[in-house]
C-alpha cells in the first residue's frame, strides 16, 4: 500500500506539467496552429520562473507565495515566447513544423549561454523548498488526504484548477466554439465575421501561458525548482504534443492521458523501490524508454480516427476564400 | 537575408553581453573559420549528411526531426562493428560505414511505416525515436565492456584501421569522409532531378493527392523516402564516430550521457538554408561549421561557443518566413534605389550567393515547405 502511495504521491508533480502542456497545445491547435514549440515554451517559462525564484530566495517570502509569484512571471514569459510563434505562423504564414522547431532550438542554446556567463553553470539552481509535507485540514482525510494530499506540491491543486477552468472555457464559452471553428474551417469562421487571426493568436498566447507555468512546475515539482540548459524539460513539450494526440484534442481524455504517461514515467524512475519490478532483473533504461514506446504504441492505435482539426498547420490566407 | 539578420541579432547579443571585444568576436565568427579551413569541412560532414537526410525528406513533404536518432543509430552501428567485429584491415572502416547507414535506415524505417501505414505523424513518431534510440544506444554502450570505458564515461578509441584515412592536409583531420558526403550529395542531385523516382517523390511533395490520383504509389514512396533519408542520417552518424581525432592514434568517441545528438538538429538548419536543395545543402553545411568554428575562436576574446547555436536558431526562425520577408524587403529596397544607391543589397546577395541554387522544376505550391527560403528577385 505503501507503495501505491508512493507512485500517487510523486506521479502527480510529474502529470501536472504534461497535462498543462498539453492543454496549452490543445488551445493552439484547435485554433489551427501547431505547437511544436512547446518545449521551447516550457523551457523559457521555467527558467524565468527559476530567474525570479533565484532573485527572491533570500527575501523570506513564504516558499508557497514565491510558487504562486513565479507561475505568474513564468506565464508571463510563456506569451511573450508564443508571441515569436504566432507572429510567424500566423502573421507571416510561415510554416509552423519549422518555425516551432527553430524556437527549440534557440532556448537551450541562449539558457546555456546566459547561465554560462552569470552564475559559470549549465542552469539555475535555487534553493527554496516548495515541498508541502502535509496540507492543513485535507492531509487529514483518511486514504484519499494520504494519497492526493501528503507530499506534494502545490502545483497539483493548481493544475487542477487550470484543468477545470480549460474544460468550462472549451466547452462552455463563445471564445471555444468560435476558436474550435478557426481550426475545423477558418474561411467558414470568417465568413460570420470572427476574426480569424485574432482568434489564433489568443489560442496561441493561452498555450503560450499554459507552457510557460507547465515549464514552471515542471521545474518545481521534477527539478526541485532548477533549470538546466542542457537536459531542458527531457522531451516533456513533446510528450505533452503525444499526451494531446492520445488525448484526441478534449481536456478531459488529456486529463487521463496525461496521468497515464506520468505513471509510466514513475514508474520508471523508481523500479529500484518495488521489489518485485527490481527483481525481473530488466536494465532500469528499458523502463525510461517505456514512456516513448507507449507513446508509440498508443499513437498507432488511435491515429486512423485521429480527429484533429481540419486547418491545423495550414496557414490562413485571406484572399484563398 | 535570413542568415544576415541571424549574424546581426548575434552581434547585438556579442554587443550587450561584452561590449567591449564585440567587434573582434563578430570577427572571429565571420572569418575565423578561414584559419581552419581543414576543420571547418571536417565539422561539415556529419551535418551535411543530416541536412542533406532531412532535405531530401522535405521534398516529398515530410518532416524528418529524427535525423538527431538516425544518426545516433548510425554511430553505435558503426562503433559496434568496429570494436566487435574482426574484418580484414581494408574493409573494415568500410564495412563499418555500411553498418552506419544501416542502422539509419532501420530508424527511418519505422517513422515511414508508421505514417504510411498508420496515418501517424512523422514528426512526433521521429521525436520519439529519437529519444528511444538516444536510451537504447546509451545502455547498450555502456553494457558493453569492450567498447565503453567506464571511468572515462565515453567509449574507448577505436582501432586505426577502422577509421576513415585522412587526406592529409596538415593541422587537421579531414579524411573522405568529406568527399563521400559531397559525392552522396552530388547523387541525390541526379536521383531527384532525372530519375522517376525522384520525380514521383517531388510530386507528392507538391500534391499528395494528385500524385496519388496520377498512379504513385505514395505509401511505398514514403517508406522509401524515409528509409533513404534514415540512411544518410546514419551515414552521418559513421561519418563522424569513424573520424580520426585530433591525438595521434585516437578516434572520436561517443558519451552516454542521455543528450540527445546536435547533429540531428544542425541538419535541420542546413536543410532548411541550402533550400532542400543537395547541392545547397553542401555549402549550407560548410557555412554552417564556418560560423561553429569561428563561434569556438570568438571563445578566445571570452565569448561562448553556444553564442552560434543561438545564431543558427535564429536564422532558421528567420528563414521560415524568408520568402515574405524578402517580398517585403524587395519593395522596400526598390523605393530605396529610386532615392539612391544603396550597399546592403550587394552584401545580401553575396551572403547567400552559394546557397542559392537555381532549381529547375519551379511548380506552383503553396504548401511545399521547402521553397521557403527562396529569394525573391
Amino acid at each position: 500500500m505503501d507503495t501505491v502511495f508512493y507512485l500517487i504521491q510523486n506521479m502527480l508533480p510529474v502529470a501536472i506539467p504534461l497535462l498543462l502542456v498539453a492543454l496549452g497545445g490543445m488551445f493552439s491547435e484547435v485554433g489551427g496552429v501547431i505547437n511544436l514549440a512547446l518545449e521551447g515554451i516550457m523551457l523559457f517559462g521555467a527558467f524565468f520562473g527559476a530567474l525570479f525564484v533565484y532573485f527572491v530566495q533570500d527575501s523570506g517570502m513564504n516558499p508557497q507565495t514565491i510558487l504562486l509569484l513565479g507561475m505568474l512571471v513564468a506565464a508571463v514569459a510563456g506569451l511573450i515566447y508564443s508571441l515569436l510563434l504566432s507572429f510567424a505562423a500566423v502573421t507571416m504564414k510561415a510554416n509552423q513544423t519549422i518555425t516551432g522547431t527553430a524556437l527549440n532550438m534557440l532556448i537551450p542554446a541562449a539558457i546555456l549561454l546566459f547561465s554560462k556567463m552569470f552564475f559559470g553553470s549549465d542552469g539555475i539552481t535555487t534553493s527554496v523548498n516548495f515541498y508541502i509535507r502535509k496540507m492543513p485540514i485535507l492531509g487529514d482525510i483518511p486514504i484519499i488526504g494520504q494519497m492526493l494530499f501528503q507530499k506534494t506540491y502545490l502545483t497539483v491543486i493548481i493544475g487542477i484548477i487550470f484543468l477545470i477552468i480549460s474544460i468550462v472555457v472549451f466547452y462552455k464559452t463563445r471564445f471555444g466554439l468560435r476558436l474550435r471553428a478557426c481550426g475545423e474551417h477558418p474561411h467558414a469562421a470568417d465568413s460570420v465575421g470572427i476574426n480569424v487571426y485574432k482568434m489564433r493568436y489568443l489560442g496561441t498566447s493561452i498555450s503560450g501561458i499554459l507552457g510557460g507555468i507547465g515549464g514552471f512546475f515542471y521545474s518545481v515539482g521534477v527539478m526541485d525548482g532548477n533549470v538546466n540548459g542542457h537536459t531542458g524539460v527531457a522531451g516533456f513539450g513533446f510528450l505533452a504534443l503525444a499526451v494531446m494526440i492520445f488525448g484526441q484534442w478534449r481536456p478531459g481524455k488529456i486529463f487521463f492521458a496525461a496521468i497515464f504517461f506520468a505513471f509510466l514515467r514513475t514508474l520508471a524512475y523508481s523500479v529500484a523501490l518495488i521489489p518485485f519490478l527490481y527483481n525481473l532483473g530488466i536494465n532500469q533504461t528499458y523502463y525510461k524508454m517505456m514512456p516513448y514506446v507507449a507513446t508509440m504504441v498508443v499513437l498507432a492505435f488511435t491515429s486512423k480516427k485521429s480527429r484533429a482539426p481540419k486547418a491545423e498547420g495550414i496557414p490562413y490566407d485571406k484572399s484563398l476564400r | 537575408m535570413a542568415i544576415f539578420l541571424g549574424l546581426i541579432f548575434g552581434f547585438i547579443v556579442m554587443f550587450v553581453a561584452i561590449p567591449s571585444s564585440a567587434v573582434a568576436g563578430f570577427k572571429f565568427i565571420l572569418l575565423g573559420g578561414f584559419r581552419r579551413i581543414g576543420d571547418v569541412f571536417y565539422f561539415a560532414t556529419p551535418i551535411i549528411m543530416t541536412g542533406l537526410s532531412v532535405g531530401f525528406a522535405f521534398k516529398m513533404g515530410l518532416f524528418n526531426i529524427g535525423a538527431s536518432g538516425q544518426y545516433t543509430m548510425g554511430m553505435f552501428f558503426a562503433l559496434y562493428v568496429g570494436f566487435m567485429m574482426d574484418l580484414p584491415g581494408n574493409t573494415h572502416w568500410i564495412v563499418a560505414i555500411l553498418a552506419g547507414m544501416l542502422g539509419g535506415m532501420i530508424w527511418g524505417f519505422i517513422p515511414g511505416v508508421f505514417k504510411a501505414l498508420l496515418n501517424v505523424n512523422e514528426v512526433i513518431t521521429s521525436i520519439m525515436f529519437n529519444y528511444i534510440g538516444m536510451y537504447l544506444v546509451d545502455m547498450l554502450i555502456q553494457t558493453n565492456a569492450i567498447m565503453y570505458e567506464p571511468t572515462k564515461t565515453r567509449t574507448n578509441y577505436l582501432p586505426a584501421e577502422v577509421q576513415i584515412p585522412a587526406l592529409g592536409i596538415p593541422g587537421s583531420n579531414v579524411n573522405l569522409g568529406i568527399i563521400f558526403a559531397i559525392l552522396i550529395g552530388v547523387i541525390l542531385y541526379i536521383i531527384l532531378q532525372k530519375t522517376t523516382f525522384g520525380y514521383e517523390l517531388k510530386a507528392t511533395g507538391y500534391n499528395k493527392y494528385a500524385s496519388e490520383y496520377a498512379g504513385m504509389k505514395g505509401k511505398r514512396n514514403i517508406i522509401i523516402t524515409m528509409v533513404i533519408a534514415g540512411a544518410l542520417s546514419g551515414l552521418g552518424g559513421a561519418f563522424a564516430i569513424l573520424a580520426p581525432s585530433a591525438i595521434a592514434g585516437s578516434s572520436m568517441t561517443y558519451e552516454p550521457i542521455n543528450i540527445i545528438a546536435q547533429a540531428g538538429f544542425n541538419g535541420i538548419a542546413v536543410a532548411l538554408l541550402g533550400n532542400s536543395h543537395p547541392i545547397g545543402t553542401i555549402f549550407a553545411a560548410i557555412f554552417i561549421s564556418h560560423i561553429q568554428r569561428g563561434g569556438t575562436l570568438a571563445s578566445l576574446v571570452g565569448y561562448k561557443p553556444e553564442i552560434i547555436d543561438v545564431v543558427i536558431a535564429v536564422i532558421i526562425y528567420f528563414s521560415a518566413f524568408a520568402m515574405i520577408m524578402n517580398a517585403a524587403l524587395a519593395r522596400f529596397v526598390k523605393r530605396l534605389i529610386t532615392h539612391k544607391e544603396d550597399d546592403t543589397l550587394t552584401t545580401n546577395v553575396n551572403l547567400e550567393g552559394p546557397i542559392q541554387t537555381s532549381e529547375p522544376h519551379q511548380l506552383n505550391n503553396d504548401e511545399k515547405p521547402d521553397n521557403n527560403t527562396k529569394e525573391a528577385e
